[in-house]
């Protein structure tokens, strides 16, 4: 019987993997909803549109994050072959390449605001949106953030083989959907930036 | 009985075991930081209850405003002090009871109280399920809905009084702190405490979704699944779609309110002089994004209390629910179509309109499943062995206020005949109605029906009756005249009438309809009593009080965690068996194999078993052979 539940309680890691891909569905409505506010405000009229060229720290951080999912990719790839002190290696260089995106994303509005005069505070909304797209998303990479280090975290403490590609496959899944989320963002405001 | 049988193996082995794996049972874990679903369940119906009383007893003070607008009652001054000078209510008080009543109704009672406690009992009970796939985010879930709560009701505490903008908080109002007293203090806490709610709903949103979809017993495939855990089942999905968009218009506003930006905020003059200095914004754009999330949010309201009405009524009319398919895909319908009706409450915001055509028609479209369902329900009922219970009264009533709010739904879909209706006394009657009252009424059959299930006694039912006639009369009496105010274009959430020439004449009614609220209202004191006592002092309730097919009546009377003492029934059928030609019983559970029930057996029920089938003929044949030697 001990046996038993805790067979049960192993299966319930699928369902709570689950939990993870229905919040990556309720976090792509937020941006969803803010990309839609966007197109409503700036389609209210001609004088709506962002006027502006974005900076190209965006273009580096978004080579830094996809460089952070090809080693959060290996990062599983070890973890499945067992071979952790690769794993862990890769997650230190995937939250290394995490951090560097957080600060070149800072960089970016340190430039917008001294170099570009673009503030938030501002009476055209479409240059506000920018800092809204770009800090919410910071919001989801600082979880992110969180998730790997609590998984480098319990790969230290070699907890079963189980859990280890659970709490895994947690984070890549979330890593990987911030990744798209910030390339969905990018491209839709390169798209809209004259 | 196959019910008994199930609960046999195991018991022993659970006894011993029990004590090693689960913690120790304190007060703490128990009743307050409880992770067990059926703990969650009564926390969210009991603050939902509480919230309840609390709006509805605003209701009444504001509707004493609306019957006596020019009387002093030196009564009401000693109970709200500084909102009720010369015992007389203060207008800006008045748009802020308005405000709080609506808030606290549709998202604290119907989304929270409704869904939070039904989802959290029924889905794992009904599907053999042991616990929520994440007890723990579960838990976080009741505690930020509470906390939600509590800040929403903190807000009657400061100086300036709560949010009064409308449950909608439609910018400016919401956006200008100092656009009237309430958006001061009171809309920052409004806010707050919304996002604590929606983060509550998103959490529990995805563990009913995730539960229902990996953790069903064994054969439960999702065709056998109750209606109740499809309604909960698409409510959830709903949720988790539109509630995040609710949090993109209100980070929004948010930055509006408090770092100068301008989404919403448009160049405002007053006395010709600029005031602020905010250009372009579009308080549209806000109206958008609120109402995507805001008409998904009716059909979050009103699926459960269908949900739980099919169930009610089908067991009641001791008859198969009719169109179990039909039911299924009309909610399905209405997820889908719920997200492309939002413009309907924007017909006169300037909309284009061609667009408001577009939303003329898909708005006319949701009446079709909505139909679907309200003739299902009856022909459920029809011809019906039907069981008067407390529970099955309120789901007829839910049908009721269904259809007669549904109705005057297909005239407010109706662009042109909206620009004459919106924002009247119309629309007032037509909600309260449709999603108001029917989603209270199918919380109180549910919560009549599941008593017994949550705190193992019974209700009285002569209590019962008494509540349900008094509200159900009460409600139409509340809600049916507003239509005729709206109609001669009386506008809501005004203070007094009795300013305005043309709509002095209808203060009588206005007087008439307070006294039909002060009825009602005081009609749930019957119900608060009957609660309280009968979870001390009521029947105890036999396991499956009801004769009900559905798995939770296959658990112990006395919770335990894990529902089932021994091993997870198996099941072999959907739930709505009863009145089945040639069984022993009218009801048979779905636990029970249908090798056990030859003689009831149908070929249709057998569709993808080719091995069921050919048994069923060999037997049907047999049968005839032994008919045709006697």
């Amino acid at each position: 019987m001990m046996a038993k539940i805790e067979q049960e309680d192993r299966l319930n890691l699928a369902p709570k993997k689950f939990n993870m891909w229905i919040f990556i569905f309720t976090s792509f409505m937020f941006f969803a909803a803010l990309t839609s506010g966007f197109i409503v405000y700036a389609g209210g009229s001609s004088a709506h549109g962002m006027n502006m060229k974005l900076p190209d720290a965006f273009m580096y951080s978004t080579a830094v994050i996809i460089l952070s999912s090809i080693t959060m990719f290996m990062a599983s790839q070890a973890a499945r072959r067992l071979q952790f002190a690769k794993q862990r290696l890769f997650l230190w260089l995937t939250i290394f390449l995490g951090i560097a995106f957080f600060a070149i994303q800072l960089y970016a509005w340190y430039y917008l605001v001294t170099k570009m005069g673009v503030y938030f505070s501002n009476p055209n909304a479409s240059q506000s949106f920018i800092y809204v797209f770009t800090g919410m998303h910071l919001l989801h990479i600082f979880a992110g953030l969180l998730l790997l280090a609590n998984t480098l975290w319990r790969s230290y403490r070699s907890i079963e083989q189980v859990k280890n590609l659970y709490s895994m496959q947690m984070s890549s899944i979330f890593w990987h959907f911030v990744d798209i989320i910030w390339i969905y963002l990018y491209v839709f405001l390169l798209l809209n930036q004259q | 009985m196959s019910t008994l049988s199930v609960q046999d193996h195991g018991v022993a082995h659970h006894e011993d075991d029990h004590g090693q794996h689960h913690h120790k049972a304190t007060f703490l874990n128990t009743y307050i930081f409880s992770q067990d679903h059926k703990m969650i369940a009564k926390q969210f119906l009991i603050t939902g209850m509480t919230m309840a009383f609390i709006a509805m007893i605003l209701s009444i003070l504001f509707r004493i405003q609306l019957a006596y607008p020019d009387k002093a009652f030196p009564l009401m001054e000693t109970l709200l002090g500084r909102f009720a000078p010369g015992g007389r209510l203060d207008s800006n008080f008045y748009l802020a009871l308005v405000t709080i009543h609506g808030t606290i109704m549709v998202f604290f009672v119907l989304t929270a109280g409704l869904s939070g406690t039904f989802a959290n009992l029924l889905i794992p009970l009904q599907l053999g399920v042991r616990d929520m796939a994440s007890p723990f985010m579960n838990m976080l879930s009741y505690w930020f809905f509470f906390i939600a709560s509590v800040i929403m009701l903190s807000s009657f505490l400061v100086q300036k009084g709560p949010a009064s903008g409308g449950w909608t908080i439609y910018p400016p109002l919401s956006a200008l702190p100092k656009a009237m007293p309430g958006s001061g203090m009171g809309m920052t806490l409004w806010l707050i405490s919304m996002v604590l709610f929606i983060a509550s709903q998103l959490m529990a949103g995805i563990n009913y979704v995730s539960t229902i979809l990996n953790m069903r017993t064994k054969g439960m495939d999702l065709w056998k699944m109750p209606l109740s855990v499809w309604a909960l089942f698409l409510t959830a999905i709903l949720g988790v779609l539109s509630f995040p968009v609710l949090v993109a218009g209100v980070v929004l506003l948010v930055f509006d309110r408090s770092f100068g930006t301008s989404f919403y905020l448009s160049e405002i003059v007053l006395n010709g002089t600029q005031i602020q200095p905010y250009e372009g914004g579009s308080p549209i754009l806000f109206q958008h994004l609120f109402w995507f999330l805001g008409h998904p949010e009716v059909y979050i309201v009103i699926m459960p209390a269908m949900g739980i009405s099919s169930e009610v009524m089908s067991v009641n009319s001791r008859k198969p629910i009719f169109g179990y398919h039909a039911m299924v895909y009309s909610l399905i319908g209405i997820t889908v179509l719920s997200f492309i009706v939002w413009g309907h409450h924007m017909f006169v915001t300037g909309m284009n309109p061609f667009l408001g055509g577009v939303f003329m028609i898909t708005t006319l479209i949701i009446a079709v499943p909505s139909a679907v369902k309200t003739f299902n329900w009856l022909a459920t009922l029809w011809r019906g062995n039907i069981r008067f219970t407390s529970a099955m009264l309120f789901a007829i009533g839910m049908v009721s206020f269904f259809i007669s709010g549904g109705l005057t739904g297909i005239f407010l879909g109706n662009a042109a005949l909206d620009i004459n209706l919106h924002d009247t006394y119309f629309v007032v009657a037509h909600f309260h109605l449709v999603m108001g009252s029917a989603a209270i009424f199918g919380m109180l059959a549910g919560v009549y029906h599941w008593f017994p299930k949550m705190f193992g006694r019974m209700m009285n039912e002569r209590l019962g009756y008494l509540h349900f006639w008094l509200t159900f009369i009460g409600a139409y009496l509340v809600f049916f005249p507003m239509h005729f105010m709206g109609l001669d274009g009386v506008p809501r959430r005004y203070y007094a009438f009795t300013e305005f020439e043309s709509m002095k004449q209808w203060l009588s009614v206005n007087t008439f309809v307070t006294w039909a609220a002060i009825m009602s209202a005081v009609a749930q004191v019957a119900f608060l009593f009957n609660f309280i006592h009968s979870i001390f002092w009521g029947k105890k309730a036999p396991q499956n009080p009801w004769e009900s097919n559905t798995l939770e009546w296959t658990t112990p009377v006395e919770h335990l965690h894990g529902n089932w003492p021994g091993e997870i029934p198996t099941v072999y059928r959907w739930p709505y068996d009863y009145s089945k030609p040639g069984a022993e019983h009218d009801f048979i559970p779905q636990t029970v194999p249908l090798s056990q029930t030859m003689s009831s057996n149908l070929p249709h029920d057998f569709e993808d078993n080719p091995v069921g089938l050919e048994e069923h003929t060999k037997w049907a044949s047999t049968q005839k052979s032994n008919e045709e030697v006697k």
